[in-house]
């Protein structure tokens, strides 16, 4: 039977002084040119919690407005606030940067985060009254002095953790000589670590599962995490369970860049579809490597820094409960290495291909999902806007197959696509943030077949000129039904023997 | 413009059109291509 997807959680963390320490733009542009003009200006480009919150992109993100009335709504989206606009949606929140460093530090088994004594004590209010971060405020400890946290600053030890530019905490690093553990690579771990617990703890209530009940973890985020013997050893699978208390499961990463969530997702299904497993969860964290990475941009054109957030989900998949949609694990399609790189050959590969060995046409998938960064994001950097660019080449094909007018092109993007509503931070567009609104919509009645095509830039490791593709569809579930090739009765089994011995007896005799 | 005679680099993007194809169609209209690489710029 066909494994489903029981839940789904989508975090942002909001993170405006990350931007400044550790987004690789900006620390680049310190290291190389650090009288520019970007730097002078930059803190004056940076949102408010509030204006984030307020973003209607953002509020698409966690659940509490559709894709259709985000596309409804006029352009440019940053300068429209959602009105009465919540923290909290109906897949997940948006974390501000205070919380997040005590999660930090709540992630941090090593004792290498140091937070400031009264800050702490702030944090530990907040936490015992939140549901989700209850359970950690006693990971929290008590706070260290300032000076002490300066001293490590200063010294190149740590690398520091600041609100509103003031040093309230540090991270220090793991080794004296080795880069893998330097303040900047844990800084930069924790913070995928802590932003994949948020999504973990989110999905727990969601799905409505005991975290007993999980049994194993995939996290298929972009970092490495490793020491200068093993650089990519992991593992944060297991490092985020630990924290968030899924006590009864293991787990593993799995890496394919944009395309890793995709390949993760799959991989989920697979172990759930063999029996392996019962319950598989996907998660990831966000990248504070990729803040701000467009904002040279963004400033110039007199934006916001529109990458102000990290970013973080997680599926729960599970057996088929006749309720949830189904992965359709029949439906994959890949681009193999002897595929070409062509747009057409990739989209005939894992669009075209999969939907014809199906018996399906284009227009029977109801909706698409390739990347979905929001385009708000990417088009001031030149890079235009990438889910419509990738609807646009699957209705080319469509076209080219005799499917699809030349003319209806356009109404094609409209009707089979989203517009994108992701933050920029690499794997997480990668067609997952489809499945919160397609679940709903699929146990509704409202929809029944999506495509999840996750593409990933491999050539970025330059260990190969290729890039990847890999898909597969998400459908309604139509209900508990039983496995025909496991409820074979012995009688069955003697009937096809007897079949296939006067099958055999007559060619004999024939001879 | 013309490309005949002409140094060309060629950056593709992996949403839209690759180097390698940028770089045919370039050698085609008589460029010589130093350098074609594709992208990724999300």
């Amino acid at each position: 039977m066909y494994p489903v997807i029981r839940g789904v959680s989508y975090v942002l963390v909001h993170t405006p002084d990350m931007v400044l320490h550790n987004g690789t733009t900006q620390t680049l542009e310190r290291e190389t040119n650090s009288d520019s003009e970007y730097l002078k200006v930059i803190r004056n480009h940076l949102r408010s919690y509030d204006d984030v919150i307020a973003y209607p992109v953002n509020q698409t993100y966690i659940g509490n407005i559709e894709p259709e009335e985000l596309a409804n709504l006029e352009r440019p989206w940053f300068n429209k606030k959602v009105e009465n606009a919540n923290r909290y949606g109906k897949f997940g929140e948006i974390m501000p940067e205070d919380e997040f460093y005590g999660l930090i530090k709540s992630c941090d088994v090593f004792d290498l985060v140091r937070l400031e004594k009264s800050f702490t004590q702030n944090l530990k209010i907040k936490f015992e009254n939140s549901n989700y971060l209850k359970e950690l405020s006693n990971r929290l400890g008590e706070g260290s002095e300032l000076e002490e946290i300066n001293k490590l600053v200063e010294n190149g030890v740590a690398e520091g953790l600041y609100l509103d530019d003031k040093l309230v905490g540090c991270v220090k690093r793991a080794h004296e000589f080795d880069i893998n553990l330097s303040a900047h690579v844990i800084t930069e771990n924790l913070a995928v670590k802590a932003s994949g617990v948020l999504a973990a703890l989110h999905i727990i209530e969601k799905a409505n599962i005991n975290k007993e009940d999980i049994d194993y973890i995939i996290e298929c985020s972009e970092e490495a995490c490793g020491d200068m013997n093993q650089r990519g050893g992991g593992n944060f699978a297991k490092a985020i369970g630990e924290i968030a208390g899924l006590k009864n499961a293991t787990g593993c990463d799995v890496r394919g860049f944009c395309a890793g969530p995709t390949h993760a997702l799959l991989y989920a299904s697979t172990l759930i579809q063999s029996k392996v497993f019962k319950n598989v969860l996907v998660v990831a964290g966000g990248a504070t490597a990729k803040l701000g990475m467009n904002g040279r941009d963004h400033v110039k054109k007199g934006m916001p820094i529109m990458e102000d957030v990290l970013g973080g989900f997680a599926i729960l998949v599970s057996e088929n409960d006749g309720v949830n949609p189904v992965v359709r694990t029949d439906s994959v399609g890949k681009h193999s290495i002897g595929a070409g790189a062509s747009p057409q050959a990739v989209i005939e590969a894992i669009v075209a291909q999969p939907l014809e060995r199906l018996n399906l046409k284009f227009t029977d998938v109801d909706k698409y999902a390739p990347e979905m960064q929001n385009p708000e994001v990417t088009e001031p950097a030149g890079a235009g806007d990438v889910p419509t660019q990738n609807y646009k080449m699957i209705a080319a094909l469509a076209v080219k197959k005799g499917q699809l007018e030349r003319s209806q092109i356009n109404e094609f993007v409209k009707k089979h696509g989203y517009v994108g509503y992701a933050p920029t931070q690499g794997h997480v567009p990668s067609g997952v943030p489809i499945l919160g609104f397609a679940r709903e919509k699929m146990l509704k009645g409202e929809m029944n077949r999506v495509m999840i095509v996750g593409k990933g830039s491999l050539f970025l490791a330059r260990m190969t000129n290729l890039f990847d593709g890999i898909s597969y569809l998400i459908e309604k579930n139509s209900g508990i039904y039983e496995d025909k090739k496991e409820l074979i009765t012995k009688d069955e089994v003697k009937k096809m023997v007897a079949e296939a011995l006067k099958d055999f007896a007559s060619h004999l005799l024939d001879e | 413009m013309i490309l005949k005679g002409r140094k060309v680099i060629a950056i593709g993007d992996r949403d839209g059109i690759p180097g390698p194809a940028i770089e045919e169609c370039a050698k085609s209209a008589g460029a010589e291509v130093v350098f074609a690489s594709t992208e990724c710029f999300v």
